[in-house]
């Protein structure tokens, strides 16, 4: 009976300690991980341009609501995606899908740069080709030593 | 002098975009819904003392889904030109209390006037999002084969209702 | 009676700076002394009657003046005087008054800090710059008047938004708008330049501390916005490409580039039409962030109440300078070939590779924002370019800038040896490889990308720091070294820094979101938090919900925080206030959420976080504005000109691609 109820005591203080320990806001922590993931990539329509990760909203709440019993349910990612976009349209993306309309978009940005060193590298050639070192005649560094006088001591 | 003008032409192909831009208004969101089958719902009338509304005995006739609710400020200003509309029995109406409590809904409703055939609740705006509604008032035209034909986002005007809602009717239903 | 004066005061301005703007550039074009001694007195009038009329702004704030309209709409008696103040360039219509302030102010340091330049470049740029001021003023006077008077004067006013009332309202909108409104200078000396028919080292030399200077507020500015953002909003984040952000990151991007484009119009009087259309450009920019926060056409957190009018009037505005400055580049800009050539591997190279990197990350962060627009605009529907985007397109070419900047750094002028570099580099590289690959291992996770950043931020820091030792080791006795030698290294340090806190909190960031009872905790990275009370507090202007939370570390206590939930007397949404524990190895975070009465025992909603080096983030940005700053003091900016034909020191015969100087 004795050891029965030191037993119990120790169980007690156990449990006692246990209760301390904050719980997880969320009912599922892996299910609520999975939703901000996957909302940080989403806009709250409702708001100036917040994801819906972080908004406060009505309809952000609702719309995570949502989610979270898509994600249960088993859904990929790219079906949840699916679902919001088929009623509220590509806006809702933040990364905006690659299809015709927004190649200038994903590839401008490397094209241009491509484009920028071609340039520069045919510019340098370019360059290198055309203008060969000079030598000054003694009439020509006179002049360029009064032309430095006037505008500001050399470097 | 060619070269040096192409600045001054990327700078002003931009100006004629931020133009067009003033134009617009970037917090409209257009419905990707428009032409699709509009979704199947079932919801509890209000009021109607458990009754149930679905949204298939609806098939066969053009019709209006108004989203309302009592807390919202512009569905006031809608609501007399709603309430003019339903006099002329064009079309049925069916009224959505979207995210809303029955008591206030029904208080507004004797208020401001019912011009609905039947009003049902959504108490947790899940209709709501199938629709992709993303405030009030909103109000979606559904045709004979229960395809979501037009959606108004905010609330109607005269204007409106006259130039654009009636002619859509008189199409689809001749 | 103040406030009018205030009015009259911005007409006053606009007629000298239209008086400015026209005899001081016309002074210039026929070489008038009489007229061009108008700049510099013009410009201080200016300044003195833009001072006159904010001051009148800031009185009636002062000394609650509810019939103005302007200040029944953002203050209020309650409101603490600090706040008060800044308030003043709370809304709208202050703004733009805080903008001309600043304008003129730049102005006011122009004519005061010019001595060395001739008069005919003075002239024109105080006269470029007085016309740019009468379109703000215009601006303001026929739609934003911040005097406007309430026929009925309210009790009280509408008080400041909520998010507003902090120290960062103090300080972050007049050092961003010194930054912003900065970048008019070196744009009106390239207008000088290209009005003069003259693009020459010395109009490089004059622009060069300038451009630095409007750069350092800029880096300031946006360093103290992300800071703010962190601390205010409650969740942690820093930057969300918003924008408005973007706004001011665009001209920033483009400004960097512009002061390595001067280094080598200066040095070798190389890029010069180039340099020039940056100028141009950096200064577009900062209109057209204007226009974008302004104008309802894009949406963002940050936007004042818009008004399509205003959009006109600022489309129109953007239009006429800009559209102007590139007509007139189209115009004028030298068709003479420089003078110079450079190898392929040289310091020129390197500097262009810089500009080419850091322009296309400019043109695509202002393609990723105005993306929306642009589809919006042709009907294919509505987008939203978010973070995703934006981290996915600049973080790979920020990495590459960081790659180079080093290699820039070390190699010499017009010529040096691709074999010459890989020596001296090498050992640097091998050290940061294995010091970027290992720390990740030492913090818990391997990831690739943090293993990148640190990489490149190693790469960087210990490149500069072999580099001044082997200087410092070499240099001869009465030798020089240059303050802009130290600031290069500084600043480019300081990037390092800002990328290791970067890459940090991305990487090992952890947060926990709980549900906290008296007496619970919760335990992140090592950092244990225990609620022990729960009380209320009255602020000034509010209500406060106010925490206790116990912060220690492996048992030991390390301080007490109060996060709050404040709900302002003026509005009904409730703000947060996190707390926050500061050490250089990182943050503690935490933020009070709503209560919970969905349980027996009292419990409220706690997120805490625990953010890794996160302040280096802005103390690189601080560091950065710090090398600026030292850069900027050079001697050589500050060299009179010489009265009379002197003979000048020695004769410059450096044999091309030997130096004996420090390159800087």
């Amino acid at each position: 009976m004795k050891l029965w109820l030191v037993l119990m005591l120790v169980w007690q203080c156990h449990t006692t300690a246990l209760a301390n320990e904050a719980a997880p806001l969320a009912e599922d922590p892996v299910v609520e991980q999975r939703l901000l993931t996957i909302a940080e990539e989403l806009r709250c329509l409702v708001c100036q341009n917040e994801s819906l990760a972080g908004s406060r909203a009505d309809l952000a709440l609702d719309l995570r609501r949502e989610l979270r019993t898509l994600i249960k349910a088993g859904k990929t990612d790219a079906e949840i995606k699916t679902f919001l976009v088929d009623r509220y349209g590509e806006f809702v993306l933040y990364r905006p899908p690659v299809k015709p309309t927004t190649w200038l978009l994903w590839f401008g940005p490397v094209l241009l740069l491509l484009g920028a060193v071609w340039m520069l590298l045919r510019w340098i050639r370019r360059n290198q080709h055309t203008t060969a070192p000079q030598k000054l005649t003694d009439e020509q560094r006179t002049k360029a030593q009064a032309l430095l006088q006037n505008t500001d001591t050399p470097p | 002098m060619k070269k040096t003008l192409i600045p001054l032409a990327i700078f002003g192909v931009l100006l004629v975009f931020l133009a067009i831009g003033l134009t617009r208004d970037p917090k409209e969101i257009p419905s990707p819904l428009i032409g699709k089958p509009a979704p199947v719902f079932t919801a509890p009338v209000l009021n109607g003392q458990g009754a149930v509304f679905r949204s298939k005995d609806m098939l066969g006739k053009v019709w209006l889904l108004n989203t309302w609710a009592s807390w919202c400020v512009a569905c006031r200003y809608e609501h007399p030109i709603l309430v003019e509309f339903a006099k002329s029995k064009t079309i049925p109406m069916v009224g959505l209390d979207y995210k809303d409590q029955d008591a206030a809904g029904i208080q507004w409703l004797s208020r401001y006037g019912n011009p609905y055939d039947v009003t049902v609740t959504d108490k947790d705006g899940r209709i709501g999002i199938d629709f992709g509604v993303y405030g009030v008032p909103e109000s979606f035209l559904i045709d004979q084969a229960g395809v979501i034909r037009y959606k108004q986002i905010g609330p109607f005007t005269e204007e409106v209702i006259k130039d654009t809602l009636i002619p859509l009717i008189r199409e689809l239903q001749p | 009676m103040i406030p009018e004066i205030g009015h009259f005061a911005l007409i006053l301005a606009l007629g000298v700076s239209l008086s400015l703007g026209l005899i001081a550039t016309v002074g210039g074009q026929h070489n008038r002394a009489d007229w061009m001694a108008f700049a510099r007195p013009g410009a201080q009038a200016l300044w003195f009657l833009t001072m006159l009329s904010f001051g009148c702004l800031t009185y009636a704030f002062f000394t609650n003046d509810f019939s103005v309209v302007y200040v029944a709409q953002h203050s209020n008696s309650k409101l603490p005087d600090m706040y008060r103040i800044a308030g003043v360039w709370g809304g709208h219509e202050g703004s733009l008054l805080l903008w001309q302030l600043m304008l003129s102010s730049w102005m006011l340091a122009v004519s005061l800090f010019s001595r060395q330049l001739p008069a005919v470049m003075v002239s024109r740029v105080l006269g470029v710059l007085g016309l740019v001021s009468v379109g703000f003023l215009l601006f303001m006077l026929i739609t934003s008047n911040p005097f406007l008077r309430l026929s009925e004067i309210p009790e009280d006013g509408r008080d400041l938004n909520p998010l507003l009332q902090d120290p960062g309202l103090v300080f972050h909108p007049p050092l961003l708008y010194m930054g912003y409104v900065g970048m008019a200078i070196p744009f009106a000396f390239a207008i000088a330049a290209l009005l003069n028919g003259r693009l020459d080292a010395a109009w490089a030399r004059w622009s060069r501390p300038w451009a630095t200077a409007a750069w350092i507020f800029l880096t300031l500015g946006i360093a103290l916005g992300s800071w703010w953002a962190y601390y205010e909003l409650g969740w942690g984040g820093w930057w969300f490409w918003d924008p408005v952000e973007n706004a001011s990151f665009l001209p920033w991007l483009v400004c960097t580039a512009l002061i390595h484009s001067l280094a080598v119009t200066e040095k070798r009087g190389l890029f010069r039409n180039w340099t020039i259309i940056l100028a141009i450009t950096s200064f577009a920019l900062s209109l057209l962030g204007t226009f974008l926060v302004r104008s309802g056409v894009l949406t963002s957190v940050h936007a004042f109440a818009t008004d399509p009018t205003r959009g006109v009037f600022i489309l129109l505005f953007l239009a006429v300078v800009v559209g102007g400055s590139l007509l007139l580049y189209a115009l004028r800009a030298s068709k003479v070939r420089a003078g110079g050539s450079f190898a392929l591997v040289s310091r020129e190279t390197f500097l262009l590779i810089n500009n080419v990197l850091l322009a296309t990350a400019a043109a695509s962060v202002l393609l990723g924002t105005l993306y929306p627009l642009l589809v919006d605009a042709l009907n294919l529907g509505k987008l939203s370019v978010g973070p995703p985007y934006f981290n996915a397109v600049f973080a790979p070419i920020m990495m590459v800038v960081m790659l180079f900047m080093v290699i820039g750094s070390y190699a010499r002028w017009k010529n040096d040896s691709a074999a010459e570099l890989v020596k001296k580099l090498r050992p640097v590289a091998i050290a940061s490889v294995l010091l970027g690959c290992s720390l990740p291992l030492l913090a818990g996770k391997w990831h690739a990308l943090v293993a990148m950043g640190l990489t490149l931020s190693f790469w960087i820091i210990l490149a500069s720091v072999v580099q001044i030792y082997r200087h410092l080791k070499d240099k001869g006795p009465g030798q020089v070294t240059p303050l802009s030698y130290w600031g290069m290294h500084i600043a480019h340090m300081g990037i390092a820094i800002c990328v290791i806190g970067v890459t940090m909190v991305e990487g090992y960031e952890a947060e926990r979101d709980v549900r906290m009872g008296m007496g619970d905790t919760v335990t992140v990275s090592g950092y244990t938090f225990k609620l022990t009370d729960m009380g209320e507090r009255l602020g000034p202007n509010y209500k406060a919900v106010v925490a206790t939370i116990e912060l220690t570390q492996n048992g030991k206590m390390i301080t007490t925080l109060h996060p709050e939930k404040r709900t302002y007397l003026s509005s009904t949404m409730p703000m947060t206030e996190a707390a926050i524990h500061s050490r250089l190895s990182g943050d503690v975070y935490v933020s009070l959420g709503e209560k919970l009465d969905d349980s027996t025992a009292p419990a409220w909603a706690m997120r805490v976080y625990h953010k890794p080096f996160v302040t280096w983030i802005w103390f690189g940005c601080l560091i950065m504005a710090l090398g600026g700053t030292i850069a900027t003091l050079d001697r050589r900016y500050r060299k009179k000109l010489p009265r009379t034909n002197t003979p000048p020191a020695q004769p410059t015969d450096h044999p091309p691609g030997v130096t004996r100087r420090v390159n800087v």
